[in-house]
């Protein structure tokens, strides 16, 4: 067995993406989420989560929204459009597209 | 009493539970963190109490489940409550030496929803791999991880590091990437358990340290890492201590074979808890009433420096074990901390170990457990 630890800081509840300044990275045309991630609705957080390897990662809702939609069969643009529908905001594109950078830049995006 | 005023938090859901399904281990490792006091505690719940310990547990929010030990792979029920698990929708995770991960079992795993597989390595060498595990293992994980890379498992690789094996950390992060790992733990040597009676031996130069470090920084500065490094902190060798456990009694709940409910893994060898068992009372009892996992919750319990520290709910205090095994009172401020009257013993610790490796190194076993036990 090893380090007692380890898996505690992966698992911090507050493991909320940093506010990066990082530079853009470019985005796959139809995101998905990547095998080694899985998206779950958690009643007791009443959150929807990102589980990997001894981590979770609560989501807010917007950036559970983004996510849910990443299957592979949407684009990027198409994603905005049904969240500007979702939540009746126009111009949601930069927003979408700056979480699903920062899903890349993390792994969770391919 | 804690956790009966107004003044307090809610007290949060445990995310985290780590099902040590057994102390029965076939490696030896020097470092073990399990009690050195192990060998008195064979005691080991049935597959219907593991079940009901994992319902109760997802009911109160737990979403990822570490299945650990000693080596889980020992348990000829592990499919089975890997299965449970998987239908109470935990992330499973295996915790494992490897040994006994064979071709067969792999595949049943699989079948039964696995989500991911530790494997840990104790060098990049098979030499010191083998000496300090005390078993002739560095083969039969190569293998195995041959086996969890075809079985398309996300792996993490683990090797806990000390003074042997700090020059090799280029050698092992090579070796994560040819294993295809996707994550790879360097953990250098947290001093509980077993660790502690071999510290001395383990102890590392802070010169160690930082040529590690660079290492690990020259490889993540590389374009495209194939692997992501993991560097938990050594810090015997810090100013502040780590954010131990998240805080006690916050996210994180142990059960041990026994059954007996852990705020940490080490919380047994910490006096005055009164450790509840999942047998006797229901988990939700356990986690939110028990003494155990009330007696450092939260803030009220600290002592000076902790209680006035502007730091104090960013790391909780540092490690409560640590705490106690250094200045004999699990309540201090764990003493890795700069701030701490106790941390100038954290210094000689450090300082005074390459003097006191006069003494002979003792491998995790069943005899040594009784020997360092013999009054239980």
């Amino acid at each position: 067995m090893t380090s007692p630890a380890s898996p505690i800081a992966s698992a911090a509840p507050s493991a909320q993406p940093p506010q990066t300044t990082a530079v853009p990275v470019e985005l796959p045309a139809y995101p998905r989420l990547s095998r080694l991630f899985r998206l779950q609705y958690e009643p007791v957080q009443t959150a929807w989560v990102l589980l990997y390897p001894e981590g979770m990662v609560k989501l807010n809702d917007s950036a559970a929204e983004i996510l849910r939609r990443c299957n592979g069969e949407i684009s990027v643009s198409g994603i905005a459009a049904e969240l500007e529908t979702l939540f009746s905001t126009p111009n949601l594109g930069p927003q979408v597209r700056s979480l699903l950078q920062e899903g890349v830049r993390r792994g969770w995006i391919v | 009493m804690a956790g009966s005023s107004d003044m307090t938090p809610p007290i949060s859901p445990p995310l985290w539970l780590l099902a040590e399904l057994t102390y029965r281990c076939p490696l030896h490792c020097i470092f073990c963190y399990n009690p050195t006091q192990y060998a008195r505690l064979q005691t080991e719940m049935t597959t219907a109490q593991w079940v009901d310990v994992m319902r109760q547990a997802r009911a109160l929010g737990a979403a990822q489940l570490g299945f650990s030990g000693g080596e889980p792979m020992l348990r000829d029920d592990l499919e089975e409550l890997v299965q449970e698990a998987h239908h109470l929708g935990f992330y499973t995770n295996l915790i494992t030496s490897g040994v006994g991960l064979n071709e067969a079992r792999a595949r049943r795993l699989k079948d039964a929803g696995l989500d991911h597989v530790q494997l840990s390595f104790q060098d990049s060498t098979k030499e010191l791999n083998d000496f300090l595990s005390h078993t002739k293992t560095f083969d039969l994980k190569q293998k195995v991880a041959r086996i969890i890379k075809q079985h398309d498992w996300p792996m993490v690789m683990n090797c806990v590091l000390h003074r042997h094996n700090l020059p090799h950390v280029g050698k092992i992060i090579e070796m994560a990437e040819a294993l295809e790992a996707e994550y790879l733990e360097l953990a250098n040597t947290q001093y509980y358990g077993w660790a502690w009676t071999n510290r001395d031996h383990l102890m590392p130069t802070h010169e160690q340290l930082i040529e590690a470090e660079a290492v690990v920084n020259r490889y993540r500065a590389q374009p495209n890492p194939s692997c992501r490094v993991l560097f938990v902190v050594p810090d015997y060798f810090e100013e502040r201590p780590k954010a131990c456990m998240n805080g006690w009694g916050a996210v994180f709940l142990a059960i041990a074979p026994d059954g007996t409910a852990l705020p940490c893994h080490n919380a047994r060898d910490l006096p005055g808890l009164n450790l509840p068992r999942v047998q006797d009372q229901p988990l939700a009892d356990i986690w939110a009433r028990s003494q155990a996992f009330n007696a450092y919750r939260g803030d009220s319990w600290m002592k000076p420096p902790c209680r006035d520290c502007d730091e104090r709910h960013k790391d909780f205090g540092g490690c409560r074990c640590q705490a106690f095994l250094v200045t004999g009172d699990a309540a201090q401020a764990d003493p890795v901390c700069s701030k701490s009257p106790h941390h100038s013993k954290i210094v000689e610790l450090v300082r005074r170990a390459p003097e006191h490796r006069v003494t002979p190194i003792v491998f995790r076993s069943d005899s040594e457990s009784r020997r360092l036990h013999p009054q239980d």
